[in-house]
């Protein structure tokens, strides 16, 4: 137990130590200032050639976000089409078969908003070629788009007032060239030298010391586990994800998966704080998300630690706390504190099957990805944050009277009106997704399908209803985890999700990066008394009060009719 | 928009040769010169392949150390969790029976003795480890059925319980039961 509780604290430390510096070099980097990964600069340039890109041509938010919609919307055309026909292309060594059209739309949706929910497994669902072409490769870019559109956010804000919100195609460059390839390089090289496979060989046969035949899927996996924690992506090599002992084989690489998928959403705070200049205020953001982030983790850990009330009952020993769904050489703790940060930070990736988890969990698990702003993704995290922070100047504006003000620039009617909407769309998605789902389940159960909605569900009563309501909230945090046992491959839920998950990716980018624009615009007014300072622990703590109370609001209800009911009726 | 739309795709193709097939081969490269030359890591005896080090198999013969309940019956072409909540009543019911299935094949231990990991299935289906004391109830089965003495199956399973600085304590079942296997009388 002590060498559970030294390893989570290790690890906490490990990512704090980590990602402070990482924030500092992050700031200058961006800002253009002389950086040591300069060497880089031949092979920027060299892709800006290839590309026809001007990278110093300055743009207005209206112009960053065409250029990055653009290269989005190009990925999602050509990927569809890749992956259905990804049986006839090169790089099969298994034979496995082209998508169908509604999984290949969710699964290109899905890969490209960051959000990497799978409905197929890894194991039979894609090709080498496909793995690597269409999942590594968004992996990448979309983790990219994310720093690249938060970026944009920074310059708005660093000078008093300004058209040019930088170029869109230069963050988004430097953030795969100088940061994204090169830490993911040094997390695949610890991974391949602690167990994870990284060479091409395909499955393997043998015979076990039982005397059975048994086939083993390999295949480069530490190349694609390295970034789909970096780029806080989540989506798996193997079915099992990070549970899979090739893809997580030891306590080390454990360890070294939920560092690295914490490093960036954190650094980019700190980054946020040194571009602008304004250190206090990082460091203010970066306090409340770690008490958010502390909130949600200290109960998940203990309930999971605690074991399962009714194999309680059975007279079963539960020393280690619960283990079903939970590997031996992880255990829960590590567990508990990994599902609290891949719901926060968007990952997505798992180390234990979350419809397993104690309904207490459940809960936890489904606030953080509700909130969505704790660190969160990589950059959209800031994003989100940013639209928390509109609407606490506003209502603390109105409450002390005063015209809210951000950073020197008045927040007026059509800022407000867009960060509302953007909180807004949240809820209507996830609880008409998961209304309309409960609604076909309950009245057409028995439809002519190729999948019955009855059949939808792998557990009854109140946790079936979590299963489809933690679908919808994973797919509009772009989160990717999952309640695995929802039957979620056909058209149903292929095509629901999908329009969910291009909705809860785009606008949640659009949204901040205009207001942004809109504000660096306006004339700069210098702080005098009559200022509310955004950088002090009291507005702090305000930002915290409206995260809560919003989500409060908003998700009670549905909380309270899945895994809050399971959780009573165990008593 | 024209613009934009020819600088996505060059930059596209540039980037797919950069990340899709310069970052995995380098990474492929390196991992050759990892113990297992990064195909994982075999357990070999006189010579063969008996399995992989990470990778859980199946042991129901009463000769041997049992591992966990898997919900892909340690297929490893494939991998998966139960899917169980908490509160399934079907669910509670398969981990009652085995307790029971236990219970019958260890006659000599009690319902508090049984760990919990040796009646729920793990997340992958391929878990390779038990807990310690998921072992310690098998010892005396194994002892009788080989005939050997429970002195040296308990000295055996205490050299293969790994206890490290970071994380829980485990045992990995196939070296246990290889080691078991060159056990002499």
């Amino acid at each position: 137990m002590n060498s559970e509780i030294s390893g989570v604290v290790a690890s906490f430390l490990i990512t704090l130590l980590i990602a402070v510096p990482l924030g500092k070099y992050l700031a200058k980097m961006f800002a253009g200032e002389r950086v040591w990964t300069d060497f880089m600069k031949p092979v920027e340039n060299g892709l800006f050639k290839i590309a026809g890109i001007r990278a110093n041509e300055p743009m207005d938010w209206k112009q960053f976000l065409k250029a990055m919609l653009t290269i989005n919307l190009l990925w999602l055309v050509y990927g569809f089409f890749v992956l259905i026909y990804q049986d006839k292309l090169p790089l099969n060594p298994d034979g496995n078969p082209g998508m169908t059209p509604d999984l290949a739309f969710n699964t290109i949706i899905s890969f490209v908003v960051n959000c990497d929910l799978q409905h197929y497994s890894g194991e039979s669902g894609v090709t080498y070629l496909t793995q690597h072409i269409i999942m590594m490769f968004l992996m990448f870019t979309s983790a990219a788009t994310g720093i690249a559109a938060a970026v944009g956010l920074f310059k708005a804000f660093r000078d008093k007032t300004v058209d040019n919100i930088g170029n869109f195609w230069e963050f988004f460059v430097k953030a795969l060239t100088r940061l994204l390839l090169p830490l993911s390089i040094v997390v695949a090289v610890i991974l391949a030298f602690n167990g994870t496979p990284s060479s091409y060989a395909g499955k393997d046969q043998f015979i076990s010391l039982q005397g059975d035949t048994v086939n083993v899927s390999r295949g480069p996996a530490a190349e694609m586990i390295a970034i789909k924690h970096l780029g806080t992506n989540g989506g798996g090599w193997f079915g099992a994800n990070s549970a899979h002992p090739l893809e997580n084989p030891t306590y080390v690489t454990n360890m070294t998966e939920i560092i690295s998928q914490m490093i960036i959403p954190m650094a980019m705070i700190i980054a946020f704080g040194y571009f602008i200049r304004r250190k206090k205020l990082g460091w203010v953001i970066f306090g409340v998300m770690t008490i958010g982030m502390f909130m949600l983790m200290i109960p998940t850990i203990s309930s999971e630690l605690g074991g399962n009330p009714n194999i309680a009952k059975m007279g079963v020993t539960q020393a280690t706390g619960a283990m079903e769904g939970k590997e031996v050489r992880i255990g829960p703790m590590a567990t508990g504190y990994w599902s609290t940060l891949t719901t926060i930070v968007s990952t997505g990736s798992v180390n234990s099957m979350h419809d397993s988890a104690m309904p207490l969990t459940g809960v936890w698990q489904l606030l953080g990805m509700m909130i969505n702003g704790f660190f969160g993704g990589c950059g959209v995290g800031i994003l989100n944050y940013f639209i928390y922070l509109i609407i606490a100047v506003f209502i603390s504006g109105l409450m002390v009277g005063r015209t809210p003000e951000f950073l020197g620039h008045k927040v007026e009617a059509r800022e407000v009106k867009i960060a509302a909407l953007v909180t807004l769309i949240s809820p209507l998605l996830i609880m008409a997704g998961t209304a309309i789902a409960a609604f076909v389940f309950s009245t057409y159960g028995n439809a002519d399908w190729a999948v019955k909605p009855s059949n939808w569900l792998n557990n009854p009563g109140f946790h079936g209803f979590s299963e489809m309501l933690y679908e919808f909230t994973s797919a509009n945090a772009n989160n990717g985890s999952g309640f695995e046992g929802l039957g979620d491959n056909n058209v149903f839920w292929n095509v629901s999700t999908g329009f969910v998950l291009i909705l809860g990716r785009f606008l949640p980018i659009i949204g901040p990066v205009a207001i942004a624009g809109m504000l660096a615009k306006k004339k700069y007014i210098p702080e005098s008394a009559g200022t509310l300072r955004t950088d002090t622990v009291t507005f702090g703590m305000m930002t915290l009060a409206v995260i809560l109370v919003l989500n409060a609001l908003s998700y009670f209800p549905a909380l309270a009719l899945g895994p809050l009911a399971e959780y009573f009726s165990m008593r | 928009m024209k613009k934009y739309i020819i600088q996505s795709i060059r930059l596209t193709v540039a980037l797919t040769a950069l990340l899709c097939v310069l970052y995995p081969v380098i990474v492929a490269f390196i991992g050759k010169f990892s113990n297992g030359a990064g195909n994982g890591q075999t357990i070999m005896v006189n010579g063969k392949v008996v399995g992989y080090a990470a990778i859980g198999q199946k042991f129901d013969k009463p000769q041997y150390f049992w591992g966990r309940p898997s919900a892909v019956d340690y297929n490893a072409a494939g991998s998966a969790g139960s899917n169980k909540g908490a509160t399934n009543a079907d669910y509670l019911k398969q981990v009652s029976d085995r307790v029971d299935t236990l219970l019958k094949h260890h006659p000599y231990i009690k319902k508090a003795d049984i760990p919990a990991d040796m009646v729920t299935a793990s997340g992958s289906g391929l878990d390779p480890d038990i807990s310690a004391q998921g072992a310690a109830i098998q010892i005396q089965r194994v002892a009788q059925v080989r005939g050997l003495s429970v002195a040296s199956v308990t000295k055996l399973v205490q050299d293969h319980t790994e206890k490290p600085v970071f994380g829980p304590a485990k045992v990995n079942v196939l070296k246990l039961n290889v080691a078991l296997n060159e056990l002499k009388r």
